[in-house]
């Protein structure tokens, strides 16, 4: 598989408050992340996963070391609507990221500033909206939207620009239950139907656990690298960084102290269940 | 609660008047005052009160909402009447203590008010038919040739656009802001007008430091979706006049042909 | 226990007499004892945050009567603002709302505004910030300059210093990575066992509601739909499911082993109650 992005000894500091030392938020990331896949990026607050998911289209741009896109020098200026356009990335604040006072306009934004011809750019809109299941509200206004629902017409911008990649920065962090669903269904579609890569930076365990690869932070290194069953078993180094494992394994865990022959990573609601039943 | 206050007075409608190119409909508010100016007599004001009347009608919007609308500036109208009333010098009339009442002055009170009333009524007319973002591309779009001379119109119309967008979540925030300093018991109610403007500091301060970091944030998630200024931009939408577009224009001239010969004639 | 708050056929109504009328709390009963730890929970639109902003005067009701002790909290409208100091209510994300150049002056808002004396505020603004989790080397600070966690801490103090009878939080974990809400709810717990004083928390998170309250009340479609200790509200857990809200994945798990055929009592949501539960039903089978 072609590799999407990668960086290579990545470092970044953030400018320092007066008088005070620069805080460095990434030590030397090496990570690749292969075309069509779904990895999601954990860590708690302050880990680096934000300031590395920043760097994968160049809102950031590395301080030490290199990150490519498709083989594209972020750091090359001339190449930078390119990146952008093939790595698009959704925010927390999902009212601080709707540009238009229509949802439609919002969604052409982008194909606007490419410069696609208008009857694309029409087409675009109408089956991004269609995408994210957002058809119906073409003419609304955002503000009157749910949150998970103003999400969603943000990675349909994002995906009106016919992007290879959609990175979520922290997108489900301020959404309820419902939203966050609303929000996760949609991307996993699209990287199951549409092959987009999607990098899911969370401090979700629950999210974690649907991705093809999970990769934790801390303290600006990468400190876990695998799949979801390998990863999220591991109780203590968890919690060590301030995380939690989610309770279908904590509670897997605790059986197994008491005797029961149970598997650590029946993550599923259901697979947990069977399990706990086959060791009764 | 300050969520209540409607906006941009738009009325969704097909009417013709909606249909109508918004930039044909702000060069027709333009004709419409030129018109309105040059206006002079009974007739010529008649002339114009028509064409209101019919554009009225076309639109579909209610009178109603058209008087009330003027309700804001009732102060101001009433306010130039009386001063024209007695400080136009001509023949008298009636005098009482200090003031005189002339002929003069009864017709320029009355005309003023004719104009004025008209006047915001026109152009509510194009509020009240034309989308805010309508509007907005319709300034682009007439402004544009100004580009060569450097006036920055699509930023100046996309800092419309985006003002327009923030409204309402301001508005929403600032409801809250107030909402969550009265739980800690501010007072916005009482005291004197110096109590009452120190009272919202509490609200100002939050208010402007996320109305900061809303445009911090807004103008990265701009830059991600590749914007880069007006250059090579298109449109979801491309304004075009239709053959409705030319009609009413034309039809706007030739009233104020019309007004401009009855002038002449003293009429 | 007898019920400090009293709620009584509350009907709130936005928008009376427009197209977008609606009735975000519709013929509310509900009762808040003295000195409990209430969970209000409900999904987004539920009616909950219109709810608890009649519980200190900042909406009035459309119909309906709310009673703080035995009075209405309108009988004299212009008393609401003692019935605000009495009840605290901390909202949503509640750092936007700092103001003050220093944590100190911040947090000592709300007393200044109850017209207390200067010791007795420093007093306040001491106790209510250790109440926080925060040290006192940060009184002098401007708070725009803390961490997002300890800016909301910053803002919690400010109710807290109130020395309210109820103190009422709205999400007060939201937004926050595990390790943050788990400080947070440990920190709100402790001002209730300490302080003695009744504590309402409104959340959309079942997990934390039902690890931390003794007693919950469940809002849907702008009303209440059911209340009662965890154990009651979680024996009805896929009324819960229904109503659109989501039960901690314990019980999840817990209602897929009784479907199972497994005898479980499905009403469990810790981790170590379902994990006793099964090393019972082990013992007793070898």
């Amino acid at each position: 598989m072609s590799e999407i992005i990668k960086t290579e000894q990545l470092t970044f500091s953030y400018p320092p408050d007066e008088g005070k030392e620069p805080v460095q938020a990434l030590h030397g990331i090496d990570l690749t992340i292969a075309q069509g896949a779904f990895v999601a990026v954990l860590g708690h607050n302050g880990s680096g996963k934000s300031t590395l998911a920043k760097h994968m289209n160049a809102v950031l741009l590395p301080g030490g070391g290199k990150v490519w896109v498709s083989g594209m020098d972020t750091s090359d200026e001339a190449l930078l609507l390119e990146i952008r356009r093939r790595v698009g990335m959704v925010f927390q604040n999902p009212d601080n990221q709707i540009v238009a006072n229509v949802v439609e306009e919002d969604v052409a934004f982008g194909p606007e500033n490419l410069g696609v011809p208008t009857d694309e750019i029409q087409r675009r809109v109408a089956a991004a909206l269609k995408a994210v299941g957002m058809e119906e509200f073409t003419l609304h206004a955002p503000h009157h939207l749910s949150g998970g629902q103003k999400q969603r017409i943000a990675i349909a911008g994002v995906i009106a620009m016919e992007p290879a990649c959609i990175v979520m920065d922290e997108s489900t962090a301020m959404l309820d239950p419902c939203g966050r669903r609303e929000v996760l269904d949609t991307v996993k579609r699209l990287n199951r139907e549409k092959g987009i890569t999607i990098v899911l930076i969370t401090h979700h365990m629950d999210e974690a656990a649907m991705a093809d690869r999970v990769v934790v932070m801390d303290s600006g290194n990468v400190v876990m690298d695998g799949p979801p069953r390998e990863i999220l078993v591991r109780t203590e180094e968890l919690h060590a960084i301030g995380l939690a494992a989610p309770h279908t394994v904590e509670l897997l865990h605790g059986l197994r102290e008491d005797g029961f022959d149970v598997p650590l990573d029946a993550l599923g609601i259901q697979e947990c269940a069977e399990a706990i039943a086959r060791a009764l | 609660m300050l969520k209540d206050i409607t906006l941009g007075q738009y009325f969704p409608g097909s009417s013709l008047a909606h249909r109508l190119d918004p930039r044909t409909k702000l060069m027709l508010t333009v004709l419409y005052i030129v018109i309105l100016f040059c206006a002079t007599s009974f007739v010529s004001y008649g002339l114009v009160a028509a064409l209101l009347a019919v554009g009225v009608k076309v639109s579909g919007v209610a009178p109603k909402a058209l008087v009330r609308g003027l309700k804001p500036i009732l102060f101001i109208i009433c306010f130039t009447a009386v001063l024209n009333l007695f400080y136009t010098p001509g023949d008298e009339l009636a005098s009482f203590w200090i003031f005189t009442i002339t002929r003069q002055g009864v017709a320029t009170a009355f005309f003023m008010v004719l104009r004025i009333t008209m006047l915001i009524m026109g152009t509510f007319l194009l509020t009240y038919t034309t989308s805010p973002i309508a509007l907005t591309d319709g300034l682009e779009s007439l402004l544009g040739p100004l580009k060569k001379l450097k006036v920055p119109v699509h930023e100046l119309a996309m800092i419309m656009s985006i003002a327009l967008r923030f409204i309402p979540t301001l508005i929403e925030e600032t409801d809250k802001i107030m909402s969550a300093q009265k739980a800690r018991g501010a007072d916005f109610e009482s005291g004197s007008l110096l109590d009452r403007a120190r009272a919202l500091v509490p609200v100002l301060v939050p208010l402007f430091i996320s109305a900061f970091r809303r445009a911090d944030e807004l103008a990265v998630a701009m830059e991600c979706r590749c914007y880069h200024g007006g250059q090579g931009r298109t449109k979801l939408h491309v304004l075009r006049y239709q053959a409705r577009d030319y009609l009413v224009l034309l039809a706007y001239a030739a009233v104020l042909a019309a007004v401009l010969v009855l002038g002449r004639f003293g009429l | 226990m007898k019920p400090i708050i009293r709620v009584e056929n509350l009907t709130h109504t936005y928008g009376e007499n427009t197209p977008f009328c609606r009735s975000a709390v519709k013929n509310v009963n509900m009762e808040i004892l003295e000195g409990e730890f209430l969970g209000i929970i409900g999904h987004t639109g539920s009616g909950k945050s219109t709810l608890i902003q009649h519980l200190n005067g900042l909406l009035r009701p459309t119909s309906g009567r709310i009673y703080l002790g035995d009075r209405d909290i309108w009988a004299d409208p212009k008393k609401i603002r003692d019935v605000r100091f009495r009840v605290g209510l901390v909202f949503q994300y509640p750092e936007y709302q700092l103001f003050e150049e220093t944590v100190y002056k911040d947090i000592a808002f709300g007393p200044k505004n109850m017209g207390l004396d200067g010791k007795e505020i420093d007093r306040r603004v001491r106790s209510a910030l250790a109440f926080a989790g925060l040290g006192e080397d940060l009184l002098e600070k401007s708070p725009f300059d803390l961490s997002g966690g300890q800016k909301r801490r910053v803002a919690i103090a400010g109710v807290i210093a109130m020395e309210p009878e109820v103190l009422i939080l709205d999400e007060p974990s939201a937004g926050l990575d595990p390790a943050g809400r788990r400080s947070m709810l440990e920190n709100i717990r402790a001002y209730h066992q300490q302080k003695g004083t009744t504590v309402v928390m409104v959340s959309h998170s079942m997990d934390e509601v039902a690890e931390n309250v003794e007693r919950i009340v469940v809002l849907a479609d702008a009303g209440v739909v059911m209340s009662g200790t965890p154990h009651e509200v979680f024996s009805r857990a896929q009324e819960l499911l229904d109503v659109g809200l989501n039960v901690p994945q314990v019980t999840q798990v817990a209602m897929a082993l009784q479907r199972q055929g497994v005898a479980v009592d499905p009403a469990v949501y810790t981790v170590s109650a379902l994990r006793a539960q099964l090393a019972a039903l082990k013992g007793g089978r070898a």
